[in-house]
């Protein structure tokens, strides 16, 4: 095999980045030693040849997900059509909208079968699956931006919280988003089930007509994106605040009602500026933690 | 093909219709996604793009400022360690920040975690990132045309984004950008001016007005286009100085030469040189406040006429001449100070200059002074400081970096460029962006822009300073990376092309 991923400890010696054409991964153990090291290379030994056993069922991952029945192989394109199904019934959803997460769990999933570990995390260029044994916490901060102006909320998961995955969507990534929100951010109990879960809910901030939205044919920009012909959102310009409160509202109602679904645990949705924050997770807030890394 | 001529075809590039290539999407074969990639789009992983039907390798600047983060080094998993610690100075193995040092120029950065560690938060989520949010440019201007007062500020597209300095020698200069426009301001301001500082350090062309002065094109490298003139050239010298320059060539060919410049004004005959070679006095009248013999301040207003005055009519800076030395046939040569601007006069019976056909060996003389005008360019200077935390990712020590970097024992670079390190704290360095590679920088909508910078040292030196040693990589093994594009860096390709 001609292609290698790249897998490297990061300048801490604690990290391991592991990259293979559009997968990034940074992931992070800690236990004992010897586990940490058997845990990273199972981790590297999972990643080899993953991007290929996905690829194999590209067109697969491409197509709208049915709501029923999973034509797929793969056991990570599995868990992908998984964790979008239980949205795919009310609107167009392609198994791609959880594909990070669902690499995250896989790899997460690699290490934990190859060593016990107190603590453990797969972050997938945002969609993070969680690993917590007990007694073991985990900080989650959202900026709003990274400058001495920029307010950061923080989360806490322990291990009683139900939530093992993070995962985040928006107008701003790699990937397109078919609404207007800067980022949502959800908690749920798979990162496989995050990722997908953010996804609707990033969706579902709008504003529909908008004349200050600019939108493209997702096609246009790639041509062969799993959304198609679908408008993603490109530009968005000077709203009010009555118009930002509206389209947060409307992530809102949505992240509520998979809220009460169990699907999700919490979600923050941000846009313009302003966040709201679904479910009952503690938010505190700090300003200028993260001064010093703005500036650097 | 130079990096340079890369970074000329944009021009080109923005034009898709140009090329059959350039219109037609292209399917990457770099990893089993095969996207197809439009002109001017990047593949799903940000790393691979098509520039004019061209697979070219794009690291995105989330993985530059991950790598910067770090040290500009990504560390192996399983390091062999052989390096011999000698300094890394080979151009072709010089490793930069920019990753594979590619030529995609309006990459914008997704989102990202940011994985390290700050005050027990063990992940943060971001919408917006930034490196350099302290960070401007600043910009020389080969002219002596008058933009604007000192003080006054400069705007792009409406927008405040910086302010005219203090001129220097034959040019005059504008800090642009910096923390206060970038962050401080509205929205607006911040985004444009964000976007200007990244077009002028990518030598992209940035309209520039001048509140009470002039507009003017910067492109770094290139000539200033002021209110829709392109200047040619800088003069060679202040008015007293071409004087000084060129009174041998002009002394037997003519009774008088005034060269006319918004700084000083030059008067053969009264001048220094004028006296040493015995040039008899001409009854001329100057404008203007005197500074000493032949040396002449504020003959008329800065503006775009001659020599960076606001005069067309170069007699309307004389008054009349003095009957007691003035003769008629008496011969004026009035130039400014780039030469071009010239005209031959001869005074009439009534002591009138009237004006005439220039002989030859005067307008070889104007000639003269135009060839020693350098080509007026404009020149950009990155300008930025290093944070803590970029320094933090070098050493488990982040001043004992800052004193290796004053000590002269690590070399900074920006792209590859050799910068200047400004004295005194911290690390802030200056960097000449035509030396960088094309589409070097980046921004991040917070606004603050994405720019390299790498350190390089001995490795003993490293190790004294509490580098993280154990994941130092040999840079034999990147030669077979994916990783890696050279550069060819001694031959500064496309310097002031």
């Amino acid at each position: 095999m001609t292609r290698q991923p790249q897998i490297a400890l990061l300048a801490d010696g604690r990290r391991l980045h592991l990259q293979d054409g559009p997968i990034d991964l940074i992931l992070e153990a800690k236990g004992r030693e010897a586990d940490v090291r058997a845990a990273y290379a199972a981790a590297a030994r999972r990643f080899t040849g993953l991007l290929d056993e996905l690829c194999a069922e590209l067109p697969g991952l491409r197509k709208a997900a049915d709501p029923v029945h999973c034509p797929l192989q793969g056991v990570v394109a599995r868990r992908m059509h998984a964790a979008v199904k239980p949205f795919a019934a009310d609107c167009f959803i392609t198994p791609m909208a959880a594909v990070a997460g669902s690499v995250a769990e896989e790899v997460l999933g690699a290490m934990l079968a190859a060593a016990p570990l107190d603590r453990a995390y797969v972050n997938n260029g945002g969609d993070i699956a969680l690993h917590l044994g007990r007694g073991e916490r985990f900080t989650v901060a959202l900026m709003d931006r990274l400058d001495r102006y920029g307010v950061m909320q923080t989360m806490v998961i322990d291990a009683r919280d139900p939530a093992r995955g993070i995962a985040t969507s928006g107008r701003h990534g790699r990937s397109f988003s078919l609404g207007i929100a800067d980022a949502v951010t959800v908690l749920a109990r798979t990162a496989s089930q995050a990722d997908a879960a953010a996804t609707i809910i990033a969706n579902a901030v709008d504003l529909p007509g908008h004349p200050a939205v600019l939108r493209c044919a997702a096609d246009s920009l790639q041509p062969d994106s799993d959304l198609g012909p679908r408008l993603v959102t490109r530009e968005v310009g000077a709203l009010s605040p009555a118009e930002i409160a509206a389209a947060l509202d409307g992530g809102a109602v949505c992240a509520r009602h998979w809220l009460g679904a169990g699907l999700i645990e919490a979600a923050a949705l941000r846009l313009s500026g302003e966040t709201i924050i679904v479910g009952t997770k503690d938010v505190q807030r700090h300003s200028n933690v993260l001064h010093e890394l703005a500036v650097a | 093909m130079s990096h340079r001529s890369a970074r000329n075809g944009f021009a080109g590039f923005e034009m898709v219709t140009e090329t059959i290539a350039a219109t037609d999407k292209i399917r990457c074969d770099a990893c089993p996604v095969m996207c197809y990639i439009k002109p001017g789009a990047a593949g799903a992983c940000d790393r691979y793009a098509n520039h004019d039907g061209k697979l070219v390798r794009v690291d995105p600047h989330i993985i530059l400022e991950r790598t910067v983060e770090h040290g500009g080094q990504l560390v192996p998993f399983q390091a062999t360690g052989d390096w011999d610690g000698k300094i890394v100075h080979q151009p072709e193995t010089f490793v930069t920040a920019i990753g594979a040092g590619t030529t995609y120029p309006d990459y914008k950065p997704a989102p990202f975690i940011v994985s390290s560690e700050v005050d027990g938060v063990d992940m943060v989520t971001v919408v917006t990132e930034g490196i350099f949010s302290y960070c401007g440019v600043k910009v020389k201007i080969d002219t002596d045309r008058y933009l604007g007062p000192e003080q006054a500020t400069v705007r792009a597209q409406g927008e405040a984004v910086g302010h005219v300095t203090t001129s220097e020698y034959g040019s005059q200069m504008l800090s642009l950008g910096g923390v206060h426009h970038l962050t401080g301001g509205s929205k607006k301001e911040g985004r444009i001016t964000c976007d200007a500082l990244m077009d002028l350090s990518n030598c992209k062309a940035v309209e520039l007005t001048i509140d009470g002065g002039a507009t003017v094109i910067v492109q770094a490298g290139q000539p200033p286009v002021v209110n829709r003139v392109r200047e040619e050239r800088m003069r060679v010298g202040c008015g007293s100085a071409t004087i000084g320059m060129f009174a041998k060539q002009w002394h037997g060919k003519v009774d008088e030469v005034v060269v006319v410049d918004d700084h000083i004004t030059g008067v053969l005959s009264e001048h220094q040189a004028g006296k040493l070679l015995d040039i008899a006095d001409t009854g001329i009248k100057m404008k203007g406040r005197r500074s000493t013999p032949g040396r002449y301040f504020q003959v008329a207003d800065p503006g775009t006429g001659w020599g960076g005055t606001n005069i067309s009519d170069p007699l309307a800076i004389l008054g009349p001449f003095d009957p007691k030395e003035a003769r008629p046939g008496l011969t004026i040569l009035m130039v400014s100070t780039t030469g071009e601007h010239a005209c031959y006069y001869v005074l009439d019976e009534a002591l009138r200059p009237v004006e005439t056909a220039m002989p030859a060996a005067l307008q070889q003389s104007v000639e003269r002074i135009q060839e020693n005008c350098e080509p007026a360019l404009c020149t950009v200077l990155f300008m930025a400081g290093a944070g803590g935390s970029l320094r933090a990712g070098v050493t488990d020590n982040p001043v004992r970096l800052t004193r290796s970097v004053k000590d002269a024992l690590t070399r900074v670079t920006s792209g590859g460029a050799p910068v200047y390190v400004w004295p005194g704290g911290g690390i802030t360095f200056m960097v000449d962006v035509t030396q960088m590679p094309a589409g070097a920088f980046g921004y991040v909508p917070t606004p603050a822009l994405v720019a390299p910078i790498e350190f390089t040292l001995k490795l003993s030196d490293y190790a004294a300073l509490g580098g993280h040693m154990d994941y130092v990589r040999p840079l034999s093994s990147l030669k077979d990376s994916a990783d890696i594009r050279p550069i060819p860096w001694g031959a500064k390709p496309g310097r002031h092309a």
